[in-house]
């Protein structure tokens, strides 16, 4: 028990995909410029990373070693389309919001790495839980980045006022900037900064032989 | 006797070495017939939603379209393109365009297409155009309004387009589309001369392009070019233009 609490709690806080080994950048840049983007983004990549490791691990004793990438690949792809489709069907103007990016969740190195880095070598049980984690480490990053983009940006969250905007008669000037993919590169960079100092043992060695395993 | 149980089969290809070439096939095999299988069955059961909603999410920007141009219903009607005319019956037939015509990219186009019509009274105040083309990578899909004068835009939507995000997908924004109202189509002479340009438009006839997105801009540009000369709505558009000089 303490095990399993420990796959599902370790990824959101500890060694979380996002902060510690960089993975998964190219979407935190791009849908959180708001609250409820980088919520559905989140939640699709939840579903499509736990459903994967479950599956792979699954029929992990009988994939051969030479094509196991493609099968992990083709699994993850499928889902990504399922997921995709569903969204078009059920939340249209959200899809049409996130546009690429949820198709680009193929190619987000968090869902092929946990594959191949945990589901490949753990049962099913074990792997959902890692596949949960890991997906809500990504989301919590994502969520707090759009909480400050949507709130500095334009004053709202989720789409209702908190700061009212000089251009509607209130008093808060909106800071442009934070709409812009840069300002999620800054914030990123301040938590990792900030989780790094809290946890010194995160940071990488100045020079430790291999090169960073960053994200695309 | 040779054992035919398809399960004994089943459990013998599963105790094959992981490495051999048989399972290795058998496993990708089965692995992409499943995958599939599932995307299929989920792009199949979920099109009719996925089509309504896109016809939903049209018809809106188009009721968004006459709210900022002053409300009102417009009617429907079916029109001929071939000939201009009134129809009262889609026949569902399309005409294959040569490709030295074929501006917009379509390969063929419906021989009936719906335009709508904003009437005061008996007078033209506004028509509606759908117009559609290839960009740089996907189908812009979008309406026209054309002011009583046939010749001013009163507005550009676009409600379908897959260009590239902050690029090209910036023809959906509506500060790009706020360029549009008043520009003129064709000049005293009757040629078209509306166009997307580089950089900033000069005149009348000029819209500012996209930095980055030069393609989908002359796709945008095509378009319009087509659906407004003779394969498109010309036809219908002079019919138009000569019962308001009678």
């Amino acid at each position: 028990m303490n095990d399993s609490r420990r796959t599902v709690i370790d990824p959101i806080l500890v060694s979380n995909p996002v902060t510690l080994r960089v993975l998964g950048i190219c979407s935190a840049l791009a849908v959180t410029t708001s609250l409820s983007t980088a919520l559905v983004m989140s939640a699709a990549l939840i579903v499509v990373l736990t459903l994967s490791n479950g599956i792979i691990s699954l029929i992990r004793n009988h994939i051969p070693r030479s094509i196991r990438l493609i099968v992990q690949i083709t699994i993850i792809a499928s889902l990504v389309i399922v997921v995709d489709q569903l969204l078009q069907a059920y939340m249209f103007a959200m899809s049409k919001r996130l546009s690429v990016f949820v198709g680009l969740i193929v190619t987000n190195c968090i869902v092929l790495g946990r594959a191949e880095g945990f589901a490949m070598k753990n049962p099913p049980g074990a792997s959902l839980l890692d596949g949960i984690g890991n997906g809500l480490g990504y989301g919590l990053i994502l969520v707090a980045m759009g909480i400050v983009r949507e709130l500095l940006g334009a004053g709202t969250l989720m789409g209702i006022v908190i700061l009212p905007a000089v251009a509607d008669g209130g008093w808060f000037t909106p800071l442009g900037l934070m709409a812009l993919p840069p300002s999620a590169f800054f914030l990123l960079g301040l938590l990792v900064w900030a989780i790094r100092t809290i946890r010194p043992e995160q940071a990488e060695a100045a020079t430790d032989g291999k090169s960073g395993e960053a994200g695309e | 006797m040779a054992d035919l149980n398809p399960l004994s089969w089943w459990r013998a290809f599963l105790r094959l070495p992981n490495d051999s070439p048989a399972k290795t096939v058998g496993v990708a095999l089965l692995v992409a017939l499943v995958c599939s299988l599932v995307v299929s069955v989920a792009a199949v059961t979920l099109r009719p939603m996925q089509n309504a909603n896109r016809l939903a999410d049209s018809a809106a920007r188009m009721l968004d379209m006459l709210e900022t141009l002053g409300g009102g219903i417009p009617d429907a009607r079916m029109v001929d393109l071939a000939t201009g005319a009134y129809v009262n019956r889609d026949p569902g037939t399309s005409s294959e365009l040569p490709p030295t015509r074929d501006h917009a990219g379509l390969g063929s186009r419906e021989d009936v297409a719906t335009v709508f019509e904003l009437r005061d009274g008996g007078a033209l105040k506004l028509v509606i155009l759908s117009v559609r083309g290839v960009g740089y990578q996907s189908m812009l899909k979008g309406y026209l309004a054309l002011k009583a004068d046939l010749n001013t835009v009163a507005a550009l939507t676009f409600h379908e387009q897959d260009e590239t995000p902050g690029m090209g997908a910036r023809i959906g924004e509506e500060a790009w589309q706020a360029l549009w109202p008043g520009k003129q189509v064709a000049d005293a002479a009757g040629v078209i001369r509306i166009e997307v340009v580089k950089g900033a438009g000069a005149d009348m006839y000029q819209v500012d392009g996209i930095s980055g997105a030069t393609r989908t801009g002359n796709g945008v540009t095509s378009l319009l070019r087509f659906w407004l000369g003779p394969d498109g709505y010309g036809p219908y558009l002079d019919r138009l233009k000569t019962e308001a000089n009678r």
